[in-house]
């Protein structure tokens, strides 16, 4: 049956890799291997150091791979929760140790909703001033602008949070330079390098961030586990309360094995990062050029592609008007390929991209895109499979992108006689 | 056939699409996010609750096939929730779930879906579409207990050969039974009954929150005499009898009914049960499913609530609007409730009733008014 082929069977292309990674099978060995120690690594006995054993060898691993010190590498859950420590933990306890009255939290407009969503918070509960730092067209922060308010408000500023780079059209951040404008002014910044790791180099003795968040599914690592790698001496309160593990800021048990897998995908990743770019960046220009020729009118969104200090290797983002992005993807899942709207949401409803919006795209526009990102398991079969699938699937969803502008413009004809 | 299954939660749903992947065509399920609500922080989530969205994607699981949810909550608001409003705001009782069906989902979704590359849409309704030897014709569902072509009949006569009702041939206790033996999870789910987007049932509530209190004045029509107040006339429907809460008792002991409602000075009239008896009416917003009528009469037969049967008529059309001569009356009619006409089972189209006759009236449906033939 033709709609089997949707879900199981066939070659498919999984051109999402932002999303989520596959596994490393090395990640998964060391991931079984630790799961035959028994103890728990809070333990005082023999069972309970073999596993803590573990926990802070991978502790140390990262640390390695990120040029920092084992100290700052908390463990957390994954990439959400180590962005609403950094935000609150640091909000708050720099609110309490300067008695801040009308503290400001700085945040680019374009990150990720772990982000967005506790700086939201943090605006409507407990009396944050939210400034959202502007974007260019090409969603780059805009670091004059940052600089400008440091140096009006810094004795206000609790928090900075940019993005290392961000998730949906791959724009890379000036945060070198921001880490360093934020600790000449002693304003905490904190940055999500979700998506950096493994793509771009990730040296923080070269980024002088407070605090950094890291995330294992995305570099091939396991679900459900993450870092915050946050400065030993920063105070920072803790946002879930418990036995006290990983110096009192993340209660809960350690997962040693989840640990250890990550430690091994982090390896990997930062070592293989140089040559996975290389390859990454040919397959982002064939598909881009391959876009571009069977729809000519499509526009890449983000930095340009091939510039390694601008744009994430593997990204490719493009907007294709007159189809919206939903219509695409499903149309593309249908011919065998995984790919992405921009954001996943967890209803599955689409919601015109806050990025896009902020970068200046226009509503419209911002519905009618798609994301594609490589990986460490993609091939120049999964451009050839989109360049050949693309065609009929922008046919198909502009016909039905058409009903849609057409019943909007109906709607608008109707409420402007009302 | 490439087939969108509208998946809403519900046993019939899943089910319908079960039985359109056994026909051996190639089915894709969609949730239908219909109702943005403050409990969402006002993003869309599916048609009714969280429970649904989540069973219809466990249906489609099961049944091996790819699924999405397909955001309508904009022209749901517009064509369905504000419709709804309206036509309380004017003094009539409509019925969401024609326009939904009118609107949503042999409109919006439908078009979609022919748009993306699909043949047509399955539902898990009770109805049947037969091939008749002008094409498709809709008619009644084998279990006249379940049946929903009442509430089909604002598909248009051109959009019913895209149109997919593989449960009308089935008693719903088989349907039950099938959803069991297919292992599904929605097989024990009871049936919703409510409006979807007031799952509380409470629709005097719902409207008094959006419309605001409106107080008026209850009225006997035999007397004159105020007999009561009300908060809204949206919160009272033609027939209801109970919970007026009428301090004075009626002249002649019997129970009253409300039996009209004046828009223009929100009073609602209460009498006697026989004022209620309606046998002709006007209709608008007219939608032919068959070939239209014209001027000269016809017989039919028509129906004007969603669980009633149809009674005996006469019907034609005249310059965009239906009259019906009821050949045995029907008590308690609202306007903006929809009249379906049939032919045997087959339905011809349907329309909003505009105005009614009582049968105690000497007027004619334009200008019949039941409590100004009294009052006069």
């Amino acid at each position: 049956m033709a709609s089997q082929q949707w879900d199981d069977g066939g070659r498919r292309s999984f051109i999402d890799h932002a999303a989520t990674t596959p596994m490393l099978p090395e990640a998964r060995q060391a991931w079984l291997e630790a799961t035959e120690i028994a103890g728990n690594p809070s333990s005082l006995h023999a069972a309970g150091r073999a596993a803590r054993r573990i926990v802070e060898e991978a502790r140390e691993s990262i640390a390695d791979d990120l040029s920092t010190r084992p100290s700052a590498v908390v463990f957390t859950s994954g990439g959400t929760e180590s962005d609403n420590l950094a935000v609150k933990g640091l909000f708050w306890a720099r609110r309490a140790r300067l008695g801040l009255v009308d503290p400001v939290v700085a945040a680019s407009a374009i990150e990720h909703h772990a982000v967005l969503d506790p700086v939201e918070w943090l605006g409507k509960h407990e009396g944050a001033d939210v400034e959202w730092i502007p974007v260019d067209a090409l969603g780059r922060v805009d670091s004059a602008w940052l600089d400008e308010r440091l140096t009006d408000a810094a004795e206000r500023m609790a928090l900075v949070t940019v993005m290392w780079a961000n998730n949906e059209v791959g724009t890379i951040q000036p945060v070198r330079d921001i880490a360093i404008a934020c600790r000449e002014f002693g304003v905490p910044f904190h940055t999500d390098a979700v998506q950096a790791l493994g793509h771009v180099p990730v040296n923080l003795s070269q980024v002088p961030a407070t605090a950094v968040t890291i995330s294992g599914h995305k570099v091939g690592g396991p679900f459900g586990i993450g870092a915050l790698i946050i400065d030993p001496h920063e105070s920072v309160v803790p946002v879930s309360h418990g036995g006290g593990q990983e110096r009192d800021i993340r209660s809960g048990t350690f997962d040693a094995p989840a640990a250890a897998a990550f430690a091994v995908a982090v390896r990997h990743a930062v070592h293989a990062q140089t040559s996975r770019a290389e390859h990454l960046r040919e397959l982002q220009a064939e598909l881009a050029n391959g876009i571009v020729s069977v729809v000519p009118d499509a526009i890449i969104n983000g930095g340009a592609i091939g510039d390694g200090d601008q744009r994430l290797p593997g990204n490719v983002h493009v907007s294709i008007p007159g189809a919206e992005g939903d219509s695409l993807l499903m149309l593309l899942d249908a011919a065998g390929i995984d790919c992405s709207t921009g954001s996943a949401c967890t209803a599955g409803i689409p919601e015109p991209s806050h990025v896009l919006l902020a970068m200046g795209v226009d509503e419209r526009t911002a519905r009618s895109s798609l994301r594609f990102s490589f990986g460490r398991t993609s091939t120049p079969d999964d451009v050839a499979a989109v360049v050949a699938a693309l065609p009929g699937a922008v046919d198909r969803a502009r016909r039905a992108g058409s009903i849609s502008s057409d019943r909007f413009r109906e709607a608008r004809a109707a409420a402007g006689e009302a | 056939m490439r087939i969108v299954a509208a998946l809403s939660g519900g046993v019939d749903s899943s089910v319908a699409a079960a039985r359109m992947v056994d026909a051996g065509h190639e089915v894709v399920g969609v949730h239908l996010a219909l109702a943005r609500t403050e409990a969402t922080g006002g993003k869309s989530r599916g048609c009714c609750t969280i429970d649904d969205a989540r069973d219809a994607r466990r249906v489609a699981d099961a049944l091996g096939i790819p699924f999405y949810v397909w955001d309508f909550s904009a022209e749901f608001a517009e064509d369905v929730m504000e419709d709804f409003l309206a036509e309380y705001r004017a003094n009539r009782t409509p019925n969401p779930c024609l326009r939904c069906n009118e609107h949503i989902k042999f409109r919006a979704l439908l078009d979609r879906a022919l748009a993306l590359g699909f043949d047509g849409v399955a539902t898990g309704h009770y109805a049947r579409v037969v091939q008749g030897l002008d094409g498709p014709e809709l008619h009644r569902a084998e279990d006249s207990e379940k049946d929903q072509s009442y509430v089909l009949a604002v598909i248009e006569r051109e959009l019913l050969r895209h149109c997919y009702f593989p449960l009308g041939d089935s008693v719903k206790g088989d349907v039950r039974l099938e959803a069991e033996r297919r292992g599904l999870r929605t097989a024990t789910k009871p049936d919703s009954h409510d409006i979807c987007f007031i799952p509380d049932g409470d629709t005097a509530g719902f409207l008094t929150n959006k419309l605001g209190e409106r107080p008026g004045s209850i009225v006997d029509l035999g007397s004159g005499q105020q007999v009561g107040s009300h908060q809204g006339t949206f919160t009272v429907t033609i027939g209801q009898r109970r919970g007026l809460d009428l301090r004075i008792p009626g002249e002649d002991g019997r129970p009253r009914y409300v039996v009209d409602i004046d828009a223009a000075t929100d009073t609602v009239y209460v009498g006697a049960p026989e004022l209620l008896d309606v046998d002709a009416m006007v209709a608008d917003h007219v939608i032919w499913t068959a070939p239209p009528l014209d001027d000269r009469w016809r017989d039919v037969t028509a129906q004007v609530r969603a669980h009633h049967h149809a009674v005996p008529a006469q019907a034609r059309l005249i310059s965009d609007c239906i009259e019906v001569f009821l050949l045995e009356p029907v008590r308690g009619l609202a306007t903006g409730q929809s009249v379906v006409l049939y032919d045997g089972s087959m339905v011809l189209g349907s329309g909003r009733i505009r105005d009614t006759r009582s049968v105690h009236s000497e007027a004619g449906p334009h200008e019949a008014r039941p409590q100004e033939a009294q009052r006069a």
